[in-house]
């Protein structure tokens, strides 16, 4: 089947690719950004459409992200969020402690500026999986010490 | 993390989803920011070609393939061990000279186009799995053999198979036996 490895490096060629025939500049950064962040969007609206066709219905915002942290995560990582804190006022924040598309590329603060770049479609695949749920947010990511990373999640209310 | 006792079905499916899904959100963008179908097609073959020089690695890891003699014996071996190992199909092969260095793959069933209706309007000479051709040839290239991919049969232009045409350059004896004069 589809294997790991084939995702692993299609997402890493995107993302070389895209910046490959970017200019320099911060502007055209932010946009190499916004496109990998669209095409997560796209691929999670997708997914979770097919994932969640036959699951119960979700009783609230917080069993829904613990459907995100848990089954979701590990049909795509194979591995489930390490911890989830909320606030419980519409912020989230999911810690992977050692994610999937990050372990290759270091084990420490080594190329932790070019981080950003690889998290931008997950990004959007959590998005795109939450507004297909309807829930509208944003996501950011922010990189510590690779391999772990946070995912915040903060849900807009309508 | 232990790995759940009952994998549930779906979650294979799934998986093979998401590559898929990420393939056409690309397929998608790049038409977006390209006008003409040649480069949209050209900038796949890349992206395949540096997925390909990767992959083989992992291929060769993972499948414990013994060293090949002959033309025939690599496209089977891409046929049914690599194509089943990473897209979980099994293509059929058939020569298509009698020198033996030109092959095709038959794909009855292409899991990269499963959501794909149609070619956008416009966009008639889209190679919609160009990627494929690159991921062969990179592979190829990896282990010292240069060839030509390219489609010669897309379902999404109306042909009843999809069908990639792999025409090998170089021959393997000149390496081993013949000597420059």
């Amino acid at each position: 089947m589809a294997d790991e490895a084939l995702f692993l490096l299609l997402h890493n060629e995107m993302v070389s690719g895209l910046y490959k025939s970017a200019e320099q500049g911060e502007v055209e950064n932010g946009r190499c950004i916004t496109k990998l962040e669209n095409m997560g969007f796209r691929v999670g609206q997708g997914l979770i459409e097919r994932f969640t066709k036959d699951t119960a219905r979700f009783k609230d915002e917080l069993d829904i992200m613990k459907f995100i942290c848990k089954d979701f995560w590990t049909t795509v990582f194979k591995k489930q969020i390490d911890n989830l804190r909320t606030n419980h006022q519409g912020i989230y924040v999911l810690q992977d402690n050692k994610f999937r598309l990050l372990t290759q590329m270091s084990a420490g603060k080594q190329y932790l500026e070019h981080a950003s770049k690889y998290l931008a479609f997950t990004c959007g695949l959590i998005r795109g999986g939450l507004s297909n749920l309807g829930i509208k947010s944003i996501v950011t990511a922010e990189v510590s010490s690779m391999p772990a990373c946070k995912f915040q999640v903060m849900i807009q209310k309508l | 993390m232990s790995r759940p006792a009952h994998r549930r079905p779906e979650y294979h499916k799934i998986n093979k989803d998401l590559f898929v899904l990420t393939y056409g959100a690309l397929v998608a963008q790049l038409c977006k920011d390209y006008e003409k179908d040649e480069d949209v097609n050209k900038y796949l073959d890349k992206m395949g070609y540096g997925i390909g020089t990767r992959l083989v690695e992992d291929f060769l890891a993972r499948s414990c393939v013994r060293r090949c003699h002959s033309y025939s014996e690599i496209t089977d071996i891409i046929a049914q061990v690599a194509f089943k190992m990473y897209l979980g199909i099994t293509p059929s092969v058939t020569c298509n000279n009698p020198s033996r260095t030109e092959f095709s793959l038959i794909l009855d069933k292409n899991p990269l186009v499963e959501f794909v209706e149609e070619l956008p309007a416009g966009r008639s000479s889209l190679c919609y799995c160009n990627l494929l051709c690159g991921i062969i040839r990179g592979a190829l290239e990896m282990v010292h053999l240069a060839a030509d991919v390219t489609f010669l049969q897309d379902t999404l232009k109306g042909d009843r198979v999809t069908e990639i045409g792999i025409t090998f350059l170089k021959k393997l004896d000149e390496k081993k036996y013949r000597r420059k004069k």
